[in-house]
């Protein structure tokens, strides 16, 4: 079997005293789609930025493709393939559409120095960007605003794309779009996808789900067997 | 006409020697939010290096290019501030991030550190100290490309160090004997010998205009280009900017922004010691002269608004103008006839310091009216 791109190993996270992540595994093979599902506030943000290195956990292993990632700050783990697209989607505000376009490129080899220009692939994905090049990220509407989230994500070429909740706080004729716009993603790039949503549509695209609850996985598979008990047990429709 | 026109200059020479103090401050404290109280004495770090240079240039070999000594002090003291800025980060300011009490307290006492190195240390064994960590931080880059070297990094560390205290100690001993100026440490003041072009004034016809001024208001136009250039422009300006405004975010995204604080707060006391340059050619040298521009170099980046270059700039223009014309006492000459009590409360604030008073008092009005600076962020990103 080959070795899977994702592998977390007894991850335990606290803030303080209190334990947000209890003993999680999790596993993805390249070029899945993996789908966290859980109601609020059971640990799925915080083992998203446990991944990308925001949060240093007490105990567990964290591998990208047989790499250990734990003694690596983010921007290291962005350079080794992890492009994060966070809730808030956090775009640099008062920077340009192109800009933050442009910092995306830093996690590719070489960084800035060597890619001065946005990768036009996004512009197919996202048309959109293409028109306010110069407008400033903060002045951006929402949705506009995740779609610059995800195309700047894109720009470092990443293995592993992690996405949460891309379609909170967005209208709801956008959500499809985004959606869309994820399978493409993937279907183009061959990037891997670890996702956190809530939108029932959207979490069966994945392949597999692992359904969490007071910060450990306590349930997963195929999300083709998704049940409704499962759904209504983990999910806050 | 005149009239005007002379205020316009002498309030631009106030300005620019308050902008170019205060611009290295409006990248520390307007960008990253450090409160370097240390700024003044990178300033008069700079203000002696250009003392050191400027004796180098009165020796025989390089006397006759000593009219051009201004331009490689620029050069040096920038690349001198800016090394001390460099060590102060790592040393100190990068665990205080987020601590804005400590940070005024640790560099209130660095400041008082730099202070009494210049009394009791040598200004040839500065200089050997200096020369002697740019060969330590040059070293290993230059030592690289080596290809025997660079199998045994153990040898190119230890080499580049041996090497570094060489020569540092061999430049110490050698401008000790070359220039005995430099060769005995003491508290008092020095004066900086302007080159004869630097001397005098430009005659135009009634009135004329201090060279020196010129060349400062010159020096701060090209650094407040240069600065512009290098945020808006550069790549590493880029980072900058993404790391000041989302540092998080700038992080995931592969950004180091550990280096990038290095670097900007590197930058930001490189420009104090240009400013140091500038002090140099207004007066004396001497070890508590960033003493007299830290407070205003604060007002100018708060007057203009945290974080806003313009604002700086034009904060720093505003106080200049403003300060000459209250304290030359120019509603006078404009109104002569005016009530004489008001006559006589006009002469009370025309001389220097209290100009200052009373400037400092404006600003303070100001402040009550806009507590964000004149030309505060806006829009939805403003709650940083």
């Amino acid at each position: 079997m080959t070795e899977p791109l994702l592998q977390i190993q007894h991850l335990t996270t606290c803030y303080g005293e209190s334990r947000i992540l209890r003993d999680v595994d999790l596993q993805m093979q390249g070029g899945q789609m993996v789908c966290l599902i859980g109601r609020n506030g059971v640990g799925k943000t915080t083992l998203l930025k446990t991944v990308m290195g925001l949060i240093r956990p007490r105990r567990g292993r964290i591998r990208l493709a047989g790499r250990d990632l734990l003694a690596l700050p983010p921007h290291r783990r962005a350079r080794a393939g992890i492009g994060y697209v966070p809730q808030g989607r956090e775009i640099i505000p008062r920077l340009t559409v192109r800009d933050n376009l442009r910092l995306g490129l830093e996690a590719r080899p070489g960084g800035l120095a060597r890619h001065d220009r946005p990768d036009p692939q996004v512009f197919d994905l996202f048309p959109v960007l293409a028109t306010m090049l110069e407008r400033r990220g903060g002045d951006l509407s929402g949705g506009q605003q995740q779609q610059l989230a995800m195309a700047r994500a894109l720009q470092g070429r990443p293995r592993l794309l992690l996405l949460d909740e891309p379609t909170e706080g967005i209208q709801p004729n956008v959500v499809a779009d985004i959606e869309k716009a994820v399978r493409r993603i993937m279907d183009r790039t061959g990037v891997s996808v670890l996702l956190v949503e809530q939108h029932l549509h959207f979490v069966r695209q994945a392949h597999t789900y692992y359904a969490m609850q007071k910060g450990g996985i306590v349930a997963s598979g195929p999300t083709a067997d998704l049940s409704q008990a499962v759904i209504n047990r983990f999910l806050s429709v | 006409m005149t009239l005007l026109l002379e205020s316009l200059f002498n309030g631009a020479a106030i300005g620019s020697v308050l902008l170019i103090a205060a611009l290295g401050l409006a990248i520390v404290f307007g960008l990253m939010g450090v409160i370097n109280l240390a700024h003044g004495e990178l300033m008069m770090l700079g203000a002696y290096t250009t003392y050191v240079v400027q004796s180098f240039f009165k020796l025989p070999l390089l006397e006759p290019l000593f009219g051009g000594y201004i331009f490689v002090a620029v050069v040096v003291a920038f690349l001198v501030s800016g090394l001390v800025g460099l060590l102060l980060e790592r040393s100190v300011i990068r665990r205080l991030y987020g601590r804005p009490l400590e940070t005024l307290l640790a560099t209130w006492g660095v400041s008082l550190i730099l202070q009494q190195f210049v009394r009791t240390v040598p200004l040839a064994w500065s200089t050997g100290l200096w020369l002697a960590a740019m060969v330590a931080l040059a070293g290993p880059l230059v030592g690289n490309r080596l290809w025997g070297l660079r199998q045994r990094p153990w040898l190119l560390r230890l080499g580049s160090w041996v090497v570094a205290a060489a020569v540092g100690v061999a430049a110490a001993g050698w401008i000790r004997g070359a220039m005995p100026k430099l060769a005995r440490a003491s508290a008092r003041n020095v004066d900086v010998t302007a080159p004869r072009w630097l001397r005098g004034g430009l005659d135009l016809g009634d009135w004329t205009l201090p060279i020196p001024r010129l060349v400062i208001i010159g020096l701060t136009i090209l650094a407040v280009v240069a600065v512009y250039w290098f945020l808006n422009r550069s790549l590493w300006g880029l980072r900058i900017r993404a790391v000041t405004q989302n540092r998080t975010m700038s992080d995931c995204l592969g950004i180091p922004t550990q280096t990038v604080d290095a670097l900007t707060f590197g930058v930001g006391s490189g420009l104090a010691g240009v400013a140091g340059v500038a002090v140099s050619l207004l007066g004396s040298v001497g070890p508590n002269v960033g003493g007299d521009y830290i407070v205003g170099c604060f007002m100018v980046v708060v007057l203009g608004g945290v974080g806003n270059l313009w604002g700086a700039v034009v904060a720093s223009a505003g106080i200049g103008v403003l300060t000459d014309v209250i304290g030359a006492g120019r509603l006078l000459e404009v109104w002569p006839q005016m009530p004489a009590r008001l006559q006589q409360g006009v002469e009370f604030f025309a001389t220097t310091s209290m100009a200052r008073v009373l400037v400092f008092a404006l600003i303070v009005l100001v402040l009550q009216v806009r507590p964000a600076g004149l030309f505060p962020q806006r829009g939805r990103m403003a709650e940083v």
